[in-house]
């Protein structure tokens, strides 16, 4: 409703003009005003960044992983950062890439499962849709040439049936009994090949985090940009649960005798 | 209604000689004439019910839903034209996403209910627009605790402990001023809602009712949700045991 | 420090390559469609099982090869199109309808353009089996055989030698068919890949064959094919089928 009584157009005169039509009128725009619409700078690089996610998938669910770390350039720079992030009841969307942009991504899934929670029409957003929306959101972005900087794996299990699968800022997409973003594609997706492909039915929980915790060891001692705290979400019949921060034990006596590093005498 | 006729009534642009808008009484007089709606602000939460006339035999059993979801932790029931309160609800849920989007934390009752109330008195303004023909009672729980509103057609926007618009909200005030209402538990809100809405209800001038209920508190984890089947039967049965001993 | 003397400028690049080859070959009363199921960018293997050929109507099957994006969504909306065209239509789009349609929204996206490569295969109205070919702005052309993708360059000039008999003589006093049976193109289809399989390092995994066969045409050539199964939605029309079959992994 426009609440300015001067764009409200001239009182009528019957006498020659009995619907006021002439003249048509010019009313000043008042509609929202975009002040630097001449001057948008899109996104062209990431800045504060988590790295690798590792999603296998398990005989219960779906099980992922992924540290607390979110970097600025090469300074770890925010050491407690949940980069697992739960979406209704059946969903785990797990973040690597630009955190602020994760972090409107997880505002956009808010709006839209509350807007879906409204409906109350007795339907419920499962992994498979929140993947498909996801995707479509990352590529229109793409297309705009203003991605959200960001490689999202998202893991579900709905209706008795597991879901596992990978979008990026491309809008790229596709699924495996195993994934892995960043680094994690290069160093730690051979491994959970190796363990997990062929066994996705019969992997025990205990056996799923043994898996991905040596995963995680292995890109902690490899990757720059990873932290030793870490956190793995399962994705079950019985819903999704998050863990509190785990710690990873390492070993650095090794060290002691690489040249360069420890004290070596010549 | 003595100035009916006199012209002052036909626009909500123009006051009576006497300071009045008859337009917003005359929407007030569409919520009177409505099914009641209740809600009771307790301890640990709130609920919300809702006397539904059902006007015709040939509508399917819960359709034409009077009480609606705003956002996950607040909900709304409105007694008046229902297109109106669809509306409204509407409104409601843009507000509280804006607030959510501006600030990134849950919208507070209160902030929805005054927003709701801005939004209803700008129909109170123009000859090209009706008022609301809805009073909206606001119910949820968000950072300072449970929180109860009403929107009149007029825009005014009150905090209550216990409300009650429609049709037999003079009945319900009274049974709800007997209630101890700080000390109950949402559980027992139930009962008492169901008892309220069941004891004004007018058999002999009223058709059928279907009993609508919501609530949100500690026994829903802070959200808005229909009262559960089982819990609603029992409330239900209750409160026509109760209607017996009455009186 | 070369870069202060200069502005620099860095852009973000909208399109990826993942890899992967589709080919299709026109027989005389059918047409065969395949592509492999490996996703891949730079020397990572996304995923081993990624469909790039599709089933739009029992007498179309489209193949998208290139950057994988782009190619979900081109395929998403024809297959939208198509389906608005059966609202407005009661029936399937004809094979030619949907290679002119498939030109147009190519070219609709001239200067931001989906950076994949289509291969469309089918019967014609007339029955007939047949193959168009796109480039990633819409020019298209009818063929009897194409290959695209990564390993085009292995795949075309095979083709070429085996469909078209490049290079070859006929023996004295005969001369090549115009047309080849269909249980030697799937023969040829399965070298095609196998080959590339060894020599690409993009092309492995799995592999789709989609084998559409004209209406009334019998099974002959199909009988004891392994690992097939009948897509078929519509009675007493064209059959689709696909085999599927497995590539080397390394």
């Amino acid at each position: 409703m426009d609440h300015f009584p001067t764009n409200w157009g001239r009182p009528r005169n019957d006498a020659f003009d009995a619907y006021a039509t002439h003249p048509i009128h010019q009313r000043p725009y008042n509609g929202p005003k975009d002040t630097f619409a001449d001057g948008v700078q899109h996104t062209q690089q990431p800045i504060v960044t988590g790295t690798s996610v590792l999603a296998i998938k398990y005989k219960d669910g779906i099980m992922m992983a992924a540290d607390n770390l979110a970097s600025y350039g090469s300074l770890a720079r925010f050491k407690d950062v949940q980069r697992l992030h739960p979406v209704g009841q059946y969903t785990v969307i797990g973040a690597g890439g630009d955190m602020s942009d994760f972090q409107y991504i997880q505002h956009i899934l808010e709006e839209l499962s509350i807007s879906e929670i409204s409906a109350q029409d007795g339907h419920e957003l499962g992994p498979v849709e929140i993947h498909e929306y996801m995707s479509q959101v990352m590529y229109a972005r793409r297309s705009k040439m203003d991605p959200l900087w960001n490689s999202l794996i998202i893991g579900g299990f709905k209706d008795g049936k597991r879901f596992l699968s990978y979008v990026d800022l491309l809008g790229t997409t596709y699924s495996a009994s195993t994934l892995a973003t960043g680094y994690g594609s290069y160093i730690a997706q051979p491994l959970l090949r190796k363990a997990v492909e062929g066994y996705e039915d019969t992997l025990t929980e205990e056996q799923g985090r043994k898996i991905l915790e040596d995963s995680m060891r292995v890109l902690f001692y490899r990757d720059a940009r990873s932290l030793n705290k870490y956190q793995i979400a399962t994705i079950t019949g019985a819903g999704v649960s998050i863990s509190d921060s785990l710690h990873l034990e390492t070993t650095w006596s090794f060290a002691e005798g690489i040249r360069g590093y420890g004290a070596q005498t010549q | 209604m003595t100035s009916i006729g006199t012209g002052y009534d036909l626009s909500a642009s123009t006051y009576s000689p006497d300071g009045r808008i008859f337009q917003v009484e005359y929407a007030n007089k569409a919520v009177e004439n409505s099914g009641t709606a209740i809600g009771l602000r307790v301890k640990d939460g709130v609920v919300l019910a809702v006397e539904k006339l059902i006007h015709s035999k040939l509508l399917v059993p819960g359709a034409n839903r009077r009480i609606q979801t705003v956002d996950r932790h607040v909900g709304l029931a409105t007694a008046g034209l229902l297109a109106d309160g669809r509306s409204i609800s509407n409104r409601a849920r843009e507000e509280g996403a804006n607030i959510r989007s501006t600030f990134r934390e849950q919208a507070t009752v209160k902030a929805i209910s005054q927003r709701l109330g801005m939004y209803a008195q700008m129909y109170t303004l123009y000859s090209s627009v009706r008022p609301f023909g809805i009073s909206t009672i606001i119910g949820g729980v968000d950072k300072n605790g449970p929180g109860l509103y009403i929107v009149e057609p007029s825009g005014v926007c009150l905090g209550y402990h216990g409300a009650a618009v429609g049709k037999g909200r003079q009945l319900a005030k009274t049974e709800l001023e007997k209630l101890k209402l700080s000390e109950m538990t949402t559980r027992e809100a139930v009962m008492e809602a169901a008892r309220i809405i069941y004891l004004v209800h007018d058999d002999n001038k009223e058709k059928e009712f279907e009993l609508e209920m919501s609530w949100v508190g500690s026994e829903t984890n802070d959200t808005h949700l229909p009262v559960p089947d089982d819990l609603l039967k029992e409330a239900e049965a209750k409160a026509k045991e109760a209607l017996e001993t009455f009186e | 420090m070369a870069s202060l003397a200069h502005p620099q400028q860095r852009q973000f690049n909208p399109y990826s390559e993942n890899g992967g080859t589709i080919l299709a070959i026109a027989g005389a009363d059918f047409s065969v469609i395949a592509g492999d199921t490996r996703q891949s960018e730079g020397y990572s293997i996304q995923t081993r099982y990624a469909p790039k050929v599709f089933r739009l109507t029992d007498r179309a099957v489209l193949a998208v090869n290139g950057f994988a994006a782009d190619g979900n969504m081109f395929v998403k909306k024809v297959k939208q199109r198509l389906e608005w065209y059966r609202h407005a239509h009661a029936k399937d789009m004809p094979l030619r309808a949907i290679a002119r349609l498939i030109q147009t929204m190519l070219y609709a996206r001239r200067f931001f353009p989906y950076y994949v490569y289509n291969i469309l295969g089918g019967i014609e109205e007339d029955g007939t089996g047949a193959v168009y070919s796109f480039d990633p702005v819409g020019s298209y052309e009818r063929e009897a055989c194409r290959a695209a993708g990564a390993a085009s360059s292995l795949v075309q000039p095979f083709l070429d030698n085996q469909i078209y008999f490049k290079n070859q003589r006929p023996a004295p006093g005969t001369s090549h068919p115009v047309h080849l049976p269909l249980p030697t193109v799937l023969s040829i289809v399965i070298d095609s890949f196998t080959s590339a399989t060894e020599r690409h390092i993009e092309v492995g995994d799995g592999l789709e064959i989609y084998v559409v066969l004209a209406k009334g045409r019998n099974l002959q050539g199909l009988e004891g094919i392994r690992g097939m199964q009948e897509l078929t939605v519509t009675e007493d029309g064209e059959r689709v089928f696909v085999v599927r079959r497995e590539l080397k992994k390394d």
